[in-house]
C-alpha cells in the first residue's frame, strides 16, 4: 500500500483552520525571522483520502475483535465496550491535569477508590497509579527498593532474576543501577531453592519473581522462597504480568510479596492499542509505602486533594498522574465484574489454558507436564527433529488459519517455545477450532512441511526480510 | 457482568477432558492456607447498566470548565472528528505490539509514517515509535546521553517543565548521575553566561525546552554550539508541539535529541493521560535509542512491507544490557498524532499562527488591567507569564466564573511570586478572551 506521503497532492487538506477573529500580528516583529521554520513538509490529503488510507491500513491489522489472539504473557482478553463508553464521559476526558482540584473531585475519587480496590485484590498496603506501563511500574518498584535500602544505609547492589523472567525485569534492575544475577529454574519449572540459597547474601536487595512464572506455573515453594529472601533482609518483588491467573484466588501480599506491579491493560482488560497505552500501577507493603511516587491523593475534609508532602518519596516517574483514562476503563471493569466476576475470570482463564494443554500435549512437546495456570508453554522441538520445521513456521502457518500466533521463543529456557494464553473470554468452540488448527499444522509438518515454510499466504505481504531491515535501516521515508 | 462465555455444560465437558472433578483442583499449587474464598473489600458485580450509571455519576462529580487558560505541559486543542473515528477502529484498537509483522502491517506502516513526520517536524533524521510521555522521554534521553558519552553530569535549564525536571531527578538518582540547573535571564531565556561556568568535561548533556516553560522561545543554535564545543550533547524538549508548525525546530539548530510531549497532536487532555513521548534523534544514534522502531523492508517477493527493527537494542533480546526497559509504549496515541498531522497537513502552520495571534491578543488585553504586565521580553508562542497584584485572587475569580485559570508560576518558582502562566490556543474565541479580561477587571474594584 502507498504511504500517506505518496498520496499527497499540493493544496489539499483534510481539516481547515478557522479564520482569525483577533487581529493578526507581524511575525517578524512578534517572533523574529530567525526563529521561524523554513519548510513544513506534511502530507496534503483530502479527508476521504485520509479515511481510506487509514481504513486500508486497519484492514491489514489483526486485533482481538477480529479473532483469537493467544499471545502468551500479554493477556489479550476481550475489551468490553462498556468500559470505553464509561471512560468517554466528558467529565473524564476534558479536564486539564493542572486544573483546580475543585473541578476534579470525581477523578480524584475514582483514582483513590481504584487504589483501595487494587490494594484489596492484591493484599498490599497501598498503590500508586502513576507508572504508564508495566515496565515503567517495574522501574518505579525497583526505585522504591533502592530507596528503602538507602534509607537504612544498607549497600545492596544485586537483584536476583529467574532465568524464566521477562526481559523487562533485568532491564529495569539495570536502569536502576543494580547488578542482576540469574537464578536457575529446577526440573519442574520452579525456583531452584538450593541455587537461591547459595546466591542469598547481604548484598542482595531483592528477588524479582513472576508468579505464576512465564512457564505458566505457580511457584509451589513460594513460602520457602519468600522466607529465604526475607531472612537475609532482602525484599520480594512480584511481576504482576500474570495476575490474571489468580484474581480472587490468592493475594500476593499474603504470600510475602513486598512490591508488585500490575499491567491494567492485561489483567483488567483495557485495549492494548497496537502496543500501548498501558498502565502500570505499583502496590507496596506497609514498610515501603513512604517511598511511593508523588503526588499522592489525600482525603481533605469531604473531598480529595493532591499532596507532594511525602519527604521519603522516590519523587516522580511521570508527568501529572499517569494514564488516567486507562485507569477509568480498568475501574469500570473491576466494578462490573465484582469480586465474584474477578474470581470467575481467573478460574475460566486457568480452565481454558489447561484444556488447550490437554488437547495439544500429544501433538507437541510439553516440557513441564503439570497443571498450568493461565497459560501453557509447548516446545516445537519434535517438529524440528522430524522435518526441520521451526516454531516460527508453525506461528506463520497459524496466521493462514485465521489466528494470531502465540508468543514464540519465550521463555528462553524452553527451546522452540510456544506460549499460549487463551484468556477467559474465549468459548469452548474457539478453543476447539484453534486446537484443531494446531493439530492440523502438526500433521502438515510431517506430511507437507513446505506449506509451513511458505506461510503465511493469506496476508498482504509474505514473510518479511528482517535482516535487511536491520542491516540497512529505513525508519523514515525520504522524498525520492 | 463478566465476559466468560462458558455454560455449565461447557465447563463439565472441559473438566472431563482435563480429568478433574472441580476447578479448584487446578489451583492446588497455591498453598492451602492462603487460598481465598472471596475478595474482602471488593464489591459484588454490577450489570452493564448499573456500571455505566455509576461511572456517569462519578464523572458528574467533576465540573467541566467553561474554558481553560492553562497549558504548562498539556494543551487544549481542537481535535478533528475524523481522528477519533479512524483511531477507534478495532483492528488498531484491540491489537498489541506488532510482533507478527504479516498481520500487523497496518500499525507498522502507520508508525513508520508517524516516525517520518516526527523526524521532519523536529528537524532530525529519526524518531522512535513513542515513549510514555514528554517527561520520561526526556529522562531516558539524559540517561542515554550519559551512557554514550561516559560522562555523569546533566545540566538542565530551570525553564524546563518543573515536573519533567522532577522525573529527571528521579531517573538520574537511580542511575547514580548528577544534575545541575541553569538559570534564566531577565528575558525569560536560557542563561548562556551561567552555562559557561557549569559546562565542563563531565557534562554529558544540556537540556533546554523550546518554547520553554514560560512560553519563551529560545535561541537554540548558540546553546548547541556551546554544548558541542565541550563534547556535550544538546537535548531539546518540546513545549506545545503545535509550535513546530511555525517555529524552527531544535533539530535544525543542532540539537542531538528532540524529545517531548506529543499530546497536542490530537490527544484529549484526559486529566493527564494517556499521552505520548516524542523521541527524535540524529541518525548516528539510531542503534542506541530506546523504544520500538518500525522499519521498511521487503518480503520474499520483493514487495514493500514493515517490521519492528533493530530489536537487539531492546529488553526482550538484550535483557540487562538493553538501551532501556521500555516494552509497551503509547502506540495508539502515536497513531492519533499521525492521523492528526496527516489531517492538518500544511494547515498545521495556519493553526500555529492562530495560536500566536490569540496569545498576542490576550497579552494586549491583559496589559489593560491595573498592575498587570508581561515579565519576560523574549518572543513567545501561545504561552506567556504575567505579573499581577494577586495571582491567587485572580484565579479564584476565574474559578468562580467556571474557568480553569492560568498556572500559578510560584508553585514551582517562588521568586516569581504573583505571576501567572497563561496559555491561549485556537479553542479560545475573541469573545472568550474578552470575557476572561472582563472577569478579571471586575476584581479590580
Amino acid at each position: 500500500m502507498e504511504l500517506i506521503f505518496e498520496k499527497s497532492r499540493p493544496g489539499r487538506a483534510a481539516v481547515d483552520v478557522p479564520a482569525s477573529d483577533v487581529p493578526p500580528v507581524d511575525l517578524n516583529e512578534a517572533i523574529g525571522e530567525k526563529y521561524l521554520r523554513r519548510d513544513l513538509d506534511l502530507p496534503e490529503v483530502a479527508e476521504i483520502d485520509l479515511v481510506r488510507h487509514f481504513t486500508g491500513l486497519s484492514r491489514r491489522n489483526f486485533g482481538v475483535d477480529l479473532g483469537f489472539y493467544p499471545l502468551g504473557s500479554c493477556t489479550m482478553k476481550y475489551n468490553p465496550k462498556l468500559n470505553e463508553d464509561a471512560a468517554a464521559q466528558p467529565g473524564f476526558t476534558a479536564l486539564h491535569p493542572a486544573c483546580d482540584e475543585s473541578f476534579a473531585q470525581g477523578n480524584l475519587e475514582l483514582m483513590f477508590s481504584m487504589q483501595r480496590l487494587l490494594s484489596h485484590i492484591f493484599g498490599m498496603a497501598d498503590f500508586t497509579l502513576q507508572p504508564a506501563a508495566g515496565a515503567h511500574g517495574e522501574l518505579c518498584g525497583v526505585m522504591m527498593i533502592r530507596k528503602y535500602f538507602e534509607s537504612r544505609s544498607e549497600k545492596r547492589r544485586i537483584i536476583l532474576i529467574p532465568d524464566t523472567a521477562h526481559g523487562t525485569n533485568p532491564a529495569s534492575g539495570a536502569l536502576c543501577g543494580f547488578e542482576t544475577v540469574n537464578l536457575r529454574s529446577n526440573a519442574e519449572g520452579g525456583v531452584d531453592l538450593a541455587h537461591l540459597e547459595s546466591l542469598m547474601n547481604d548484598e542482595v536487595a531483592a528477588l524479582m519473581l513472576t508468579n505464576p512464572s512465564t512457564l505458566g506455573l505457580f511457584e509451589r515453594n513460594i513460602e520457602k522462597v519468600a522466607s529465604l529472601v526475607h531472612d537475609r533482609g532482602a525484599l520480594l518483588y512480584g511481576d504482576g504480568a500474570n495476575a490474571n491467573a489468580f484474581l480472587g484466588k490468592v493475594r500476593p501480599g499474603d504470600l510475602g510479596f513486598d512490591v508488585i506491579q500490575l499491567n491494567l491493560h492485561k489483567t483488567f482488560s483495557t485495549p492494548h492499542g497496537g502496543g500501548g497505552p498501558g498502565s502500570g500501577p505499583v502496590g507496596v507493603s506497609a514498610k515501603l509505602a513512604d517511598y511511593l511516587p508523588v503526588p499522592r491523593i489525600v482525603k481533605r475534609g469531604d473531598g480529595y486533594a493532591w499532596s507532594d508532602n511525602f519527604p521519603e518519596s522516590i519523587g516522580r516517574v511521570r508527568s501529572f498522574y499517569g494514564n488516567f483514562s486507562v485507569v477509568v476503563k480498568a475501574y469500570a471493569y473491576i466494578r462490573s465484574l465484582g469480586a465474584e466476576g474477578l474470581r470467575r475470570a481467573a478460574e475460566m482463564a486457568v480452565l481454558n489454558a489447561n484444556y488447550i494443554k490437554e488437547k495439544l500435549k500429544h501433538h507437541y512437546d510439553l516440557p513441564y507436564d503439570r497443571v498450568c495456570m493461565h497459560e501453557c508453554v509447548f516446545s516445537g522441538s519434535r517438529q524440528v527433529a522430524q522435518s526441520g520445521i521451526h516454531t516460527s513456521d508453525i506461528a506463520k502457518r497459524l496466521i493462514d488459519f485465521g489466528y494470531h500466533p502465540p508468543t514464540i521463543y519465550f521463555p528462553l529456557i524452553v527451546p522452540e517455545a510456544m506460549m499460549i494464553e487463551p484468556t477467559e473470554t474465549e468459548s469452548k468452540e474457539t478453543l476447539d477450532s484453534f486446537c484443531e488448527a494446531m493439530i492440523n499444522i502438526a500433521e502438515e509438518a510431517k506430511t507437507n512441511p513446505q506449506l509451513l515454510r511458505d506461510a503465511p499466504v493469506t496476508t498482504p505481504v509474505a514473510r518479511l526480510d528482517e535482516v535487511l531491515a536491520a542491516r540497512r535501516p529505513d525508519v523514515a521515508w525520504k522524498k525520492p | 457482568m463478566d465476559y466468560c462465555p462458558h455454560t455449565p455444560e461447557d465447563i463439565e465437558q472441559m473438566q472431563a477432558a482435563i480429568g478433574i472433578k472441580s476447578i479448584d483442583e487446578l489451583f492446588d499449587d497455591i498453598p492451602h492456607k492462603y487460598r481465598l474464598k472471596n475478595i474482602p473489600g471488593v464489591p459484588s458485580s454490577l450489570s452493564q447498566q448499573e456500571t455505566l450509571e455509576l461511572l456517569k455519576a462519578i464523572a458528574a462529580r467533576n465540573e467541566v470548565p467553561k474554558l481553560t487558560l492553562t497549558g504548562a505541559g498539556a494543551y487544549a486543542h481542537f481535535i478533528p472528528p475524523v481522528v477519533g473515528h479512524i483511531v477507534g477502529r478495532a483492528e488498531f484498537y484491540t491489537a498489541y505490539t506488532p510482533y507478527q509483522a504479516e498481520i500487523s502491517q497496518g500499525i507498522l506502516q502507520a508508525i513508520y509514517e508517524y516516525q517520518t513526520m516526527i523526524a521532519h517536524l523536529t528537524g532530525t533524521e529519526i524518531a522512535n515509535a513513542s515513549m510514555y510521555d514528554g517527561a520520561s522521554a526526556m529522562a531516558e534521553a539524559a540517561v542515554l546521553a550519559s551512557k554514550i558519552s561516559g560522562r555523569n553530569k546533566i545540566l538542565v535549564a530551570c525553564s524546563v517543565h518543573p515536573q519533567y525536571r522532577q522525573v529527571l531527578s528521579t531517573y538520574l538518582w537511580a542511575n547514580g548521575l548528577n544534575m545541575s540547573e541553569i538559570p534564566y535571564t531577565p528575558t525569560g531565556q536560557f542563561d548562556t553566561l551561567a552555562l559557561s561556568k557549569e559546562l565542563d568535561d563531565s557534562v554529558a548533556a544540556i537540556i533546554i525546552q523550546n518554547p520553554n516553560f514560560f512560553g519563551c522561545i529560545e535561541d537554540v543554535r548558540p546553546i548547541a554550539q556551546a554544548a558541542h564545543e565541550r563534547g556535550a550533547m544538546l537535548i531539546a524538549v518540546l513545549g506545545d508541539a503545535t509550535s513546530l508548525g511555525i517555529l524552527e525546530p531544535a533539530g535544525a539548530s543542532g540539537a542531538d535529541f528532540v524529545v517531548g510531549e506529543g499530546q497536542s497532536f490530537g490527544n484529549p487532555l484526559s486529566y493527564g493521560g494517556p499521552y505520548l513521548g516524542i523521541f527524535a534523534a540524529r541518525e548516528k544514534y539510531l542503534r542506541r535509542i530506546p523504544g520500538r522502531i518500525a522499519g521498511a523492508t521487503v518480503d520474499k517477493n520483493g514487495k514493500r512491507g514493515f517490521v519492528l527493527t533493530l530489536q537487539t537494542r531492546e529488553q526482550h533480546i538484550r535483557r540487562e544490557k538493553a538501551t532501556s526497559n521500555i516494552c509497551s509504549n503509547e502506540a495508539l496515541c502515536a497513531l492519533t498524532a499521525c492521523v492528526y498531522l496527516a489531517a492538518l497537513g500544511k494547515n498545521l502552520r495556519s493553526l500555529a499562527l492562530l495560536n500566536i495571534y490569540k496569545a498576542q491578543y490576550l497579552k494586549t488585553r491583559l496589559s489593560e488591567l491595573r498592575g498587570w504586565r508581561q515579565i519576560f521580553s523574549a518572543p513567545v508562542y501561545n504561552e506567556f507569564v504575567f505579573a499581577c497584584p494577586d495571582a491567587k485572587a485572580a484565579n479564584a475569580r476565574l474559578r468562580k466564573a467556571g474557568m480553569t485559570g492560568a498556572y500559578e508560576t510560584a508553585r514551582d518558582y517562588p521568586e516569581l511570586y504573583n505571576t501567572l502562566l497563561f496559555c491561549a490556543t485556537e479553542l479560545l474565541s475573541k469573545k472568550d478572551l474578552d470575557r476572561v479580561v472582563e472577569t478579571l477587571k471586575e476584581g479590580e474594584g
